[in-house]
């Protein structure tokens, strides 16, 4: 047991400082918040040149244009972007963590062929339809119906929570295919082109003021059959694939990020008391990257996630949560408009979500009670 | 990066776990330490790892075991020694309270200036009736006479937080036999015709044990690894760090498998407030939850 990283992987470091510190000096200003066209295109130039420097898909594997970088080069890629302050995914979040993935694992030839050089690129955005108005921790219970008809399925429903909505060119969209079926057996996950006939986008807006979400709505949508992935009502474990792969590293950019809040709330913390509450905020931080190293080992070896990765997501949320709230006590009074001192208003704000999305708390220990620890379910679920 | 159990470490730590539930089961337990625990766990190597060529990495995992058993004993104080020791922290205006004092033949005095080594029996005290835990007896001393420098400021911040490493790795074993009962508890008892365990309520307190547990090993062998291969971390940190999880780990779980277990959490019977109790003296062992945050603190970045 060690936590040394091999020269291979000290030298990837090492590379990738040299290339962080000549590349991010050249980069334009970030865009304002909610101009999303401008901030695609920031985005995606960001990612265009990660594919010219060959870190693109760093987990990716190579077959498919990746850069098949072990665990702990990935844990390295991600260490490093963070600490230089580079850009993260942004627009391209869905695609290269979400759906480039499930197409790796699921997709056809064509299919891969067609999203994943793009993804790669940067010239191809996704969005993700998953959750409904009706549907949410219950993601199962999903309406949206498709009817095949010839060669195309007709979709319609209702989508929420979709992940840049207003910019995507695909969508991951979960439909149901077989009403009849018992809810997990009758779904389908289709990649969604975005300038289909009938489709209406409507901008979200979330608690930050700002519409990283939309609504979709989708009134008979002739889907052509060529873009299910995966077999027809086999969805709900095509979907798998997507979520385990949201909780393995996804979080490990997040948690470099909050190491380095801790950092900058620090000096403006004068109250001993408060400072010992931070700084057992750094302790469970520490404890959680120590957890994610020991997951990416797992994950090294055996190629499937520990029990600790359903366990990183719930912990590193919830102590965010309780240092967003010691961030706002320490401002007091600073803290009334957001962004006047450092991030930590509209950090408070935007990690309300993070025990939310991509599986409440309460779900998460519902996992971890029923698949780490062996606890029975609780009847009708 | 190899942060997992190596094949010979899974032998260690399976080694040690069948030796303590053969030759510590919970009945030897609950008698307490003595001369003879001290003995047989002298001779399976545990107060040698280091010496015995073993990395702090080891180390940890074994004292988990033994944190996992609920073994009693000045166990950390003793690590590296030949003969059961005694490990104080003297405070001016404070009772100086020293555990097994009847069974210790050497006495480790703390101070920022160093260690000093005090024979045991020269000094004055009878043992409090009713201990908080009741297999750590504890006698309030008057006075210490003077001892032989064995150790400089620098050896005593050492040792004392090589000394917190092997306490927070004890109180990790604590936290994982509390989720282990409590699970088992939950798939057993029934009430309202089903397992409590399927009770979303009673899941989720296992279900905050088992993560409170699990962060708190990971940062406890983290910092093991730094301890064996100081570059590749922030070692103070670490150390400190791993003792504030631990702790909290320990006496958080020790509150929840209460719970879990209702009514029966509160009797004597059940071994649960063994653990708990355990768990709150570990935490006064070689700096607090509470002082090793301030450590912690203290490094953070300074308000200007």
């Amino acid at each position: 047991m060690d936590l040394r990283y091999s020269d291979t992987d000290e030298a990837f470091r090492a590379g990738l400082r040299e290339w962080l510190a000549a590349e991010l000096p050249n980069l334009a200003p970030q865009p304002s918040r909610d101009d999303w066209r401008a901030r695609r295109v920031w985005d995606t130039d960001w990612q265009r040149r990660l594919f010219d420097a060959g870190y693109a898909g760093i987990n990716w594997p190579e077959e498919y244009g990746g850069q098949g970088a072990t665990p702990s080069q990935h844990l390295v890629f991600l260490e490093e972007t963070t600490r230089a302050r580079a850009p993260y995914v942004g627009v391209n979040f869905v695609g290269l963590l979400h759906a480039g993935p499930t197409i790796i694992a699921e997709g056809t030839d064509e299919q891969k062929a067609a999203h994943l050089p793009r993804i790669l690129r940067g010239d191809e955005v996704w969005c993700q339809g998953f959750s409904e108005p009706q549907a949410g921790s219950d993601l199962a219970s999903l309406r949206t119906r498709a009817v095949r008809d010839g060669d195309h399925y007709v979709v319609t429903g209702q989508k929420i929570w979709c992940s840049f909505g207003q910019i995507g060119d695909y969508g991951e969209l979960l439909v149901r295919t077989d009403p009849d079926a018992p809810k997990h057996k009758g779904i389908t996950w289709l990649a969604l082109p975005m300038d289909l006939p009938g489709i209406e986008v409507r901008p979200l807006r979330t608690i930050l003021g700002s519409s990283e979400f939309a609504e979709l709505f989708l009134d008979e949508v002739r889907v052509p059959v060529s873009c299910r992935i995966g077999e027809e009502n086999d969805g709900w474990r095509v979907t798998n694939v997507t979520l385990s792969f949201e909780r393995g590293t996804a979080f490990v950019s997040e948690m470099v990020d909050a190491v380095r809040l801790v950092d900058d709330l620090a000096p403006h913390v004068t109250d001993p008391a408060y400072r010992r509450e931070l700084a057992h905020l750094a302790a469970e931080l520490d404890g959680v990257w120590a957890l994610t190293k020991r997951n990416v080992t797992q994950a090294a070896r055996t190629g499937m996630m520990g029990p600790g990765a359903m366990m990183i997501k719930y912990a590193y949320s919830e102590l965010r949560q309780r240092l967003g709230e010691l961030s706002l006590r320490v401002l007091e009074r600073d803290a009334l408009a957001v962004d006047v001192v450092g991030e930590f208003v509209e950090e408070r704000l935007r990690t309300l979500a993070l025990t939310i999305a991509a599986g409440t708390s309460q779900i998460q220990k519902n996992i971890i009670g029923e698949r780490v620890l062996g606890l029975p379910k609780e009847p009708n679920r | 990066m190899n942060f997992d159990l190596t094949d010979d470490q899974i032998a260690l730590r399976d080694g040690i776990r069948s030796l303590l539930e053969g030759r510590f089961p919970m009945e030897r337990v609950r008698e307490g330490f003595d001369r003879s625990m001290f003995d047989e766990l002298a001779e399976a190597g545990v107060f040698s790892l280091r010496a015995d060529g073993f990395t702090w990495a080891d180390a940890v995992i074994v004292f988990e075991e033994l944190g996992r058993a609920c073994v009693p004993g000045p166990l950390v104080d003793s690590f590296g020694a030949d003969v059961p020791t005694g490990v104080v922290e003297p405070h001016p205006g404070r009772t100086l309270w020293v555990e097994h004092l009847g069974a210790i033949d050497r006495l480790l005095v703390f101070s920022p200036e160093g260690v000093d080594a005090v024979d045991p029996r020269a000094l004055d005290g009878s043992p409090a009736e009713w201990p908080l835990d009741p297999l750590t007896p504890v006698t309030p001393v008057d006075g210490l006479p003077a001892g032989e420098r064995v150790g400089d400021a620098q050896q005593a911040y050492r040792w004392w937080m090589e000394g917190a490493l092997l306490t927070a790795a004890q109180q990790v074993g604590l936290a994982a036999a509390l989720v282990d009962l409590s699970v088992a508890y939950a798939q057993d008892r029934e009430q309202f015709g089903r397992p409590i365990g399927a009770f979303q309520a009673v899941k989720h307190m296992c279900a905050e044990m088992a993560v409170k547990a699990e962060v708190a090993r990971a940062a406890v062998q983290a910092a093991a690894c730094v301890l064996d291969d100081p570059d590749t971390g922030d070692l103070w940190r670490a150390l400190h760090g791993a003792k504030v999880l631990a702790g909290e780990a320990a006496i958080a779980c020790g509150r929840l498998a209460t719970q879990v277990h209702g009514g029966m959490g509160f009797t004597w019977e059940v071994d649960v407030h063994l653990y708990l109790k355990r768990a709150w003296v570990l935490d006064t062992r070689f700096g607090s939850i509470d002082a090793h945050a301030d450590a912690i603190a203290a490094a953070l970045p300074a308000p200007a």
